[in-house]
């Protein structure tokens, strides 16, 4: 499963929301979309799954251009908020009629995860709670078996009980039937171990797109005399800055080489490791101020 | 095994540490079988990438091996491999701290050999 976003651009009434995004997925692999809310994630994705047409670029699935085209379509699932007001149908009924369209549809399984879920077969999905109705879609989702599948915030609406078992069967059944799964989140600390390679959009553009331990370690705090923590950082990105009396700690974004180790020791400093969550609030933040 | 992981640290660090910690506190024994990767995601939910990123770097530093078909095995000479290694830590994590930190408080040498006896319960003392 190869996806190439080549210079994908989106407006919509005058006001651009994607700008200008490239970057290359390889599967099987979990990788995690994150973004403030607004960022353009689900933009991205319904343009990756072709329920919108870019304005600009082309995307490709295993090089064929997806827009328009059933037989890319088909091997994607986007499971996305969904408004099921009017879904007159069970649940049951309602996943089957899914399912005929999904080559791959794992019926048993889906059986499995209701229960899990605890959601009843013969409840009218119109009446679902709103956790219930995000567990249906995540049953949907993951029992679709799509070379492609992608859950845009899957999790709204459940409880923390059902969202560690959709990380968990999210995990288990990726190590049995390999794919490329997308996680759109922001609730980056309860998620952020399950991801091996991270996207990070930012006011439209793409921030950045790497491997997650990479990135991570690319983040790190620095703690000390304030004098010295000041020399050390002089000519470092700093992302973020706390200060208590004489000592201050920054948050460093940028690589750390070993003459960097040597001067932290002179300067009698200590580096500490950031959360991805901890490093993608800060350097996600300062957006406003300069915001089109 | 450890239940949790924390966040102050690369997660394939602390994959590869709680097996080493398994291995030097003999609940992982030499030629016996190490957790499987599968185990590992089910039991700490982390990507499998990660958990083999630390698998891996014990592979090469020929603490386990790979025995085909069957998985993961704890090298012969893995665990006294480990404790010299460990000992190297020992002293750059804590020892050499300590003495700073005793410098910073002016406590004598003597001072220290004595602290270090009274508290970790040195035969001497008993």
């Amino acid at each position: 499963m190869k996806i190439n976003f080549n210079q994908v651009s989106f407006t919509r009434k005058q006001k651009t929301i994607l700008h200008n995004i490239s970057f290359q997925l390889e599967g099987p692999k979990i990788v995690g979309l994150l973004g403030r809310n607004g960022a353009g994630k689900t933009t991205l994705l319904s343009i990756l799954t072709a329920f919108q047409q870019a304005s600009n670029g082309t995307v490709t699935l295993n090089n064929e251009t997806t827009f328009e085209n059933e037989h890319a379509v088909e091997q994607m699932i986007f499971v996305r908020d969904h408004n099921f007001e009017y879904e007159t149908e069970k649940v049951g009924d309602y996943i089957e009629t899914y399912a005929k369209f999904r080559p791959n549809f794992d019926h048993g399984y889906a059986h499995q995860l209701l229960k899990r879920f605890r959601v009843s077969k013969d409840l009218e999905v119109a009446k679902l709670s709103k956790g219930m109705a995000s567990a249906m879609q995540v049953v949907i989702g993951l029992a679709s078996r799509a070379p492609v599948t992608i859950f845009d915030e899957a999790y709204l609406g459940m409880d923390a009980p059902a969202r560690e078992l959709f990380y968990k069967e999210v995990l288990n059944d990726f190590m049995e039937h390999p794919r490329l799964i997308i996680l759109s989140t922001h609730l980056i600390s309860e998620m952020e171990t399950l991801f091996e390679e991270v996207i990070i959009i930012k006011n439209g553009r793409l921030f950045t797109h790497e491997d997650k331990e990479a990135f991570q370690q690319r983040g790190y705090r620095i703690t000390g005399d304030e004098q010295s923590v000041n020399e050390f950082s002089k000519d470092k990105t700093i992302v973020a800055t706390q200060q208590l009396g004489p000592t201050k700690s920054v948050m460093i974004y940028g690589s750390f080489t070993d003459d960097d180790q040597r001067r932290l020791a002179e300067l009698n400093l200590e580096r500490s490791f950031v959360s991805l969550q901890d490093l993608f609030i800060h350097l996600t933040e300062e957006e406003n101020e300069d915001d089109e | 095994m450890r239940p949790t992981l924390d966040d102050t640290r690369p997660i394939y660090l602390q994959i590869r540490e709680m097996i080493e910690d398994e291995i030097i506190e003999g609940r992982l024994l030499e030629e016996t079988q190490a957790p499987s990767t599968n185990q590992l995601v089910a039991f700490y939910k982390i990507n499998p990438a990660t958990i083999l990123k630390g698998i891996n770097q014990l592979v090469d530093a020929g603490i386990l091996y790979k025995k085909r078909g069957v998985g993961m095995f704890v090298a012969s000479g893995s665990k006294q491999q480990l404790l010299e290694k460990r000992k190297e830590h020992f002293l750059r994590e804590y020892v050499e701290p300590m003495h700073k930190e005793a410098e910073r408080l002016s406590i004598s040498e003597d001072e220290l050999h004595s602290l270090i006896f009274k508290r970790g319960g040195h035969p001497n003392e008993d």
